[in-house]
């Protein structure tokens, strides 16, 4: 079918501006569902998520639900959330603690934390002489071919073969370190808890409209103008810094529409890519500088300033995360179908940093990533009405035509040119990615 | 009886005000202090330094309700309504000074464009006594959907 209609997926992406059906079409979707997001590492989450033996935590990669749980050995494994026999889900609750072994709700199979076998009711009588014994591998759960960890964050990949994780997350691996480095103590511990918002749009518009600098001007000037209506009147009465909230939500409209290009996009191999900083992190209200002062004695001054200096807005690790590194949360993409995606968002407390650093970071979490979100609105609307366009006749191509011919290419990395942060680079290394996993 | 009947009363007007889109009027309902808070899930015992759907003070409120009115608020501009119904009212307390803490239970049903959602928990009011009436130091609100996936977002309070 999809042969018939689509011929050549590589047809569908050309170098300024791509094919409608790449957002739009079930046949696809599977497809990408199984070279990309089944096959690429993807973000399960953070090891701080199952502190203890027997912790799990379920997360889905691609289509496949799989679940993350802490061994007696203190590893993490990544696992099919599957019962080898009948195929019954495992673990039932989207978290929990599974005590010492899995236990499967229907025929009473367990499991150790690593997926192997440990004990099938009647094991001995009731399969001498089929195919299957104790050491069939079949009779464990699966788990996921390959699992890697990075400062803490947990990556799966379901296919055997491919690059390293760190040779697929290359200058994209700064997400991470830039989080954990601003801990005085070099290593990030999760908030306990998961704010999930489904948008009715394909997964794609989520990951560009993330680094997208043309669009906050336009589709957050409501909220900006309000945050910055009342800044304003806080900043008359209040000490310095305790309007801060309330410029990350104003930066949204006062960095006006022309401004965006003073900003830059890093695009990487994989499809992974960098929008810099602009919303002013480095203040200087007696909490940040209580914060520096622990920070130079955990670092000394020289990488205390190599640290903070580092200058970064989102960073996208394609295809399936969206980082802000500087204020230590995370969004993780879950597609659930063509036109139906879950984002699961995450904040992150640097350890050793003073309780005003988190809580500043807390705010913008609240305000800009949980369901009442203040900013997401906006672009979920702005996402769903996408999606109808697309699905039209009304034209057949999305276009990413915005400073195209201009961007500066180096040894594989492409980066927007000066004053052209508002170059649509970062949409088009994605789907340059795209298309490459998905014709190989 | 007479705090019973004036704290329904007072529920019953401040859903009118969300159900009707007063904002103004729903946010004169708090104290100058006053929190209105929603927990991601019923266990967490203050909204201060905790991850929260809602955790908003009048600063708050004046920015999401300058959000909502402003002209080019996208997401407001397809057609939406909200009904509220507010039951089971219990006075858990009555203070000396007149202050009371109430409890009741809400359903909300929200129509916007063509869809249809539910969303429906128990609020918990802690009322100040003012001279002719009561003013909101804290309003808990503990949805039964908090700790469920967001079919799209909220936009305004519960």
């Amino acid at each position: 079918m999809l042969q018939e209609r689509i011929p050549d997926l590589s047809k569908c992406v050309e170098p300024d501006r791509v094919r409608k059906e790449v957002y739009t079409d079930e046949d696809i979707f599977q497809l990408e569902m199984q070279r990309i997001h089944e096959t690429v590492w993807i973000y399960v989450g953070h090891e701080s998520q199952v502190p203890k033996a027997g912790d799990y935590y379920t997360a889905q990669i691609g289509r496949q639900p799989m679940l993350m749980v802490r061994g007696r050995n203190g590893k993490v494994h990544v696992l099919y959330n599957r019962c080898p026999h009948r195929g019954n889900m495992m673990c039932g609750d989207r978290h929990g603690n599974t005590g010492e072994q899995f236990r499967c709700s229907y025929h009473a199979w367990t499991f150790h934390h690593d997926g192997r076998l440990k004990n099938i009711p009647m094991m001995d009588s009731g399969y001498a002489g089929t195919r299957l014994n104790r050491d069939s591998p079949e009779l464990s759960m699966k788990p996921a071919a390959r699992v890697e960890s990075y400062r803490g964050f947990v990556f799966a990949s379901l296919a055997k073969d491919g690059p390293s994780l760190k040779e697929f997350l290359g200058k994209a691996i700064v997400a991470f370190d830039d989080m954990c480095d601003r801990a005085p103590e070099g290593e990030v511990e999760v908030v306990p808890n998961c704010f999930r918002v489904i948008q009715h749009s394909n997964w794609k518009l989520f990951m560009e409209n993330q680094i997208d600098a043309l669009h906050p001007s336009v589709t957050h000037q409501s909220t900006g103008r309000a945050a910055h209506e009342v800044e304003k009147q806080i900043a008359k009465k209040a000490k310095a810094g305790e309007a801060l909230s309330y410029h990350m939500l104003s930066a949204f409209a006062t960095v006006t529409i022309d401004k965006w290009d003073n900003f830059q996009t890093l695009n990487y191999p994989y499809g992974h890519c960098i929008l810099t900083g602009y919303m002013g992190l480095r203040p200087q209200d007696p909490d940040t500088l209580a914060y520096d002062k622990v920070m130079i004695k955990a670092y000394g001054q020289k990488r205390f300033e190599e640290i903070v200096g580092v200058n970064i807005h989102h960073v996208l690790v394609y295809p399936g995360l969206s980082v802000q590194s500087p204020l230590q949360q995370l969004r993780a993409v879950r597609p659930l179908g063509v036109d139906r995606t879950l984002t699961e968002i995450w904040h992150f407390r640097l350890k050793g940093a003073p309780e005003a650093i988190y809580r500043r970071s807390l705010a913008y979490y609240n305000l800009v990533n949980s369901p009442a979100t203040l900013i997401n609105a906006d672009d979920l609307e702005n996402f769903w009405k996408c999606h109808q366009g697309l699905s039209s006749d009304g034209g057949d191509w999305v276009s990413f035509a915005r400073h195209h011919g201009h961007d500066i290419e180096r040894e594989g990395e492409v980066s927007s040119a000066p004053n052209q942060g508002t170059s649509e680079a970062p949409m088009r290394n994605q789907m340059k990615a795209w298309a490459k996993y998905m014709t190989a | 009886m007479k705090a019973q009947h004036e704290a329904e009363q007072f529920l019953y007007r401040q859903a009118d005000f969300l159900d009707t889109k007063r904002w103004q009027d729903w946010i004169d309902l708090f104290t100058p202090d006053g929190i209105y808070w929603m927990p991601p899930d019923a266990t967490y015992q203050t909204w201060d330094g905790q991850p929260a759907i809602f955790a908003e003070d009048k600063n708050l409120m004046n920015v999401r309700m300058g959000r909502v009115l402003h002209p080019d608020a996208w997401s407001q501009r397809p057609m939406w309504g909200t009904n509220h119904l507010v039951s089971n009212v219990v006075v858990d307390k009555a203070a000396k000074n007149g202050d009371l803490v109430v409890r009741s239970r809400f359903h909300m049903m929200e129509l916007r464009r063509d869809d249809v959602r539910h969303f429906a928990g128990q609020y918990t009011h802690h009322l100040k006594k003012v001279k002719g009436g009561y003013r909101i130091k804290l309003q808990r609100v503990d949805m039964v959907n908090a700790q469920a996936a967001y079919d799209y977002v909220l936009q305004v309070w519960v």
